[in-house]
């Protein structure tokens, strides 16, 4: 194929990615030179893309079954690594988890404990899990499927993981790291001066407009926003064809 | 020992620790036995599931010291939520790894450990007893001293053990049931099979033997005693009966009918009913 045709077809190909593609790639790059450490997430999309990282540019992580074993990619079991010791992979900080979030502020603060009151919640969550010990000792970053106000919020009701002003007014930024939050419409981070939440990369097909409607906080928004970067040729055949045949990532995440 | 003799040793107002996580090899028969007594306005320790469901939808929690409460499959605990709503269930809110340590500081016979997890967090903030330690060394750092965690009692249930009470897990992960009987004043070990000392190495590594009997007061043989929650090798999680309790808990009504077919007889009238159950489903 040649100039133009080449060019054609690779725009062909561009408009054929799912939202929900792009979501993984963008949560497979949080794990991208991290090291021989553990990779960690709880949602599909995220797991898609710690996978989608260990199969293409970082086969050196570590992955979990879910429950207490270390696995390769085919399942085969090379470690054991009950709760106990799971505790130790995070507070001795070889290990980069992507969890999810019900409440998310600009500073990076995390709630997956309760919404409303602490004493008498309107609804009680999770509890705050390990959050906190997630927060404080390894990188921690944000996998959230549905960017609504509801869930970027100015102020979280229970503060389960740790942001960035929280962290510096305990005294507690030793091993504190937020490396990204990906959600549904765009790639965010805290590169700025007072550490507050910064669009990084926005989704194809993404306007400025739609993320800062849905974020209910006032996110720093440069002039010149990037793209989220295109999935290769070969990590699209990976997540169809091998990671997600099913297409369960598309149950996850719908354009909109 | 029977289940209701263990709860015959337990009184109003204890702090009682139980095993397993989440929704797996929780001591579900020795919950269930707790529901029967008159035993209530305990403080509960727990990497919470349904045994902090069925106490809490009982009112028999006073406190909560627990950092989550949830049935894995089943992401929220529906009585557990339903009681922090209507503001029935005080909670000592703790992280996973304050909970660990706080156990251990009292297996140790120490009254704190420090660690970094929880400084910053809202556990803070709901938990204004918590301090703080600096470290006397030249890094200086300020950490949280977690207290101890010390129990009257503590409940769990293993997969095999012997009458003097050593006990022995045969599935992927120990939890921290060694660490809860060793935080405890007394503790109890249910287990699916009481088998002679002899045999306890007969299949399995030294490793799985996880409860020492210096730590135990009493075993009970609660075959599928962990119902309905996961205990492998055993057996799994019992997916179809966890669907219908929390499908039950989320209506009054439901709930009362669960009770009285599943919660109203002794634990033989527990395990016959889950079995008609299975026969209908199927």
């Amino acid at each position: 194929m040649t100039g133009a045709a080449a060019q054609g077809a690779a725009a062909q190909a561009a408009t054929l990615i799912s939202r929900s593609e792009y979501c993984v790639v963008a949560c497979a790059e949080a794990w991208r030179d991290n090291g021989e450490i553990l990779a960690a997430a709880m949602a599909p999309v995220s797991s898609f893309g710690a996978r989608l990282a260990k199969r293409s540019f970082a086969p050196e992580l570590l992955l979990t079954d879910g429950e207490a074993m270390l696995v390769g990619l085919d399942g085969e079991v090379e470690g054991w690594l009950p709760y106990r010791r799971h505790l130790t992979m995070v507070t001795g900080g070889k290990r980069h988890v992507m969890m999810g979030a019900s409440q998310i502020d600009r500073y990076g603060n995390q709630n997956i404990s309760c919404v409303g009151d602490w004493s008498r919640p309107a609804r009680q969550l999770l509890g705050v899990r390990g959050a906190p010990v997630n927060t404080l000792n390894n990188p921690v970053s944000y996998w959230i499927p549905r960017h609504s106000p509801r869930v970027f919020v100015e102020r979280v009701d229970m503060v389960s993981g740790v942001g960035h002003d929280r962290a510096a007014a305990a005294g507690a930024t030793r091993f504190h790291r937020i490396p990204r939050v990906v959600s549904d419409l765009g790639v965010f981070d805290f590169e700025t001066p007072d550490r507050s939440m910064r669009l990084a990369s926005l989704h194809p097909g993404v306007t400025v407009d739609r993320v800062r409607q849905a974020t209910g906080f006032d996110l720093v928004i440069g002039d010149d926003v990037p793209y989220t970067r295109e999935p290769t040729a070969e990590e699209l055949r990976l997540i169809r064809m091998v990671i997600d045949p099913d297409g369960l990532r598309d149950r996850e995440v719908t354009a909109s | 020992m029977t289940a209701d003799e263990v709860v015959g040793r337990l009184r109003s107002g204890m702090t009682i620790g139980i095993g397993g996580w989440g929704s797996r090899r929780k001591p579900m028969a020795l919950v269930r036995a707790l529901l029967r007594s008159d035993v209530t306005d305990l403080t509960v320790v727990s990497y919470g599931g349904p045994d902090v469901g069925l106490l809490a939808a009982a009112g028999k929690i006073r406190t909560l010291v627990a950092a989550f409460a949830t049935l894995d499959s089943i992401p929220l605990e529906p009585h557990f939520g339903a009681a922090r709503q209507r503001g029935s269930l005080a909670m000592v809110e703790l992280d996973e790894a304050m909970v660990m340590w706080g156990l251990t500081a009292a297996a140790q016979r120490l009254p704190f450990m420090p660690v970094r997890a929880g400084l910053g967090s809202g556990v803070m903030d709901v938990n204004p007893s918590l301090r703080t330690v600096t470290s006397p060394y030249d890094d200086g750092e300020e950490l949280l001293a977690v207290p101890a965690l010390r129990l009257d009692a503590a409940l769990v249930h293993l997969n095999r053990a012997d009458v003097h009470g050593n006990g022995q897990y045969l599935g992927p992960d120990p939890y921290f049931d060694d660490l809860f009987c060793e935080a405890a004043d007394t503790a109890y070990v249910s287990c699916e099979r009481i088998v002679e000392t002899s045999e306890l190495l007969k299949d399995a590594g030294p490793q799985t033997l996880l409860v020492k009997r210096a730590f135990v007061h009493g075993v009970v043989e609660t075959p599928n005693g962990a119902h309905f929650t996961s205990c492998a090798p055993d057996h799994d999680r019992d997916e179809t009966f966890q669907r219908a309790y929390a499908q039950a808990a989320r209506d009054p009504d439901a709930w009362r009918a669960f009770t009285a077919r599943f919660l109203s007889g002794d634990e033989d009238a527990y395990q016959a009913a889950v079995a008609a159950f299975h026969e209908e489903e199927a």
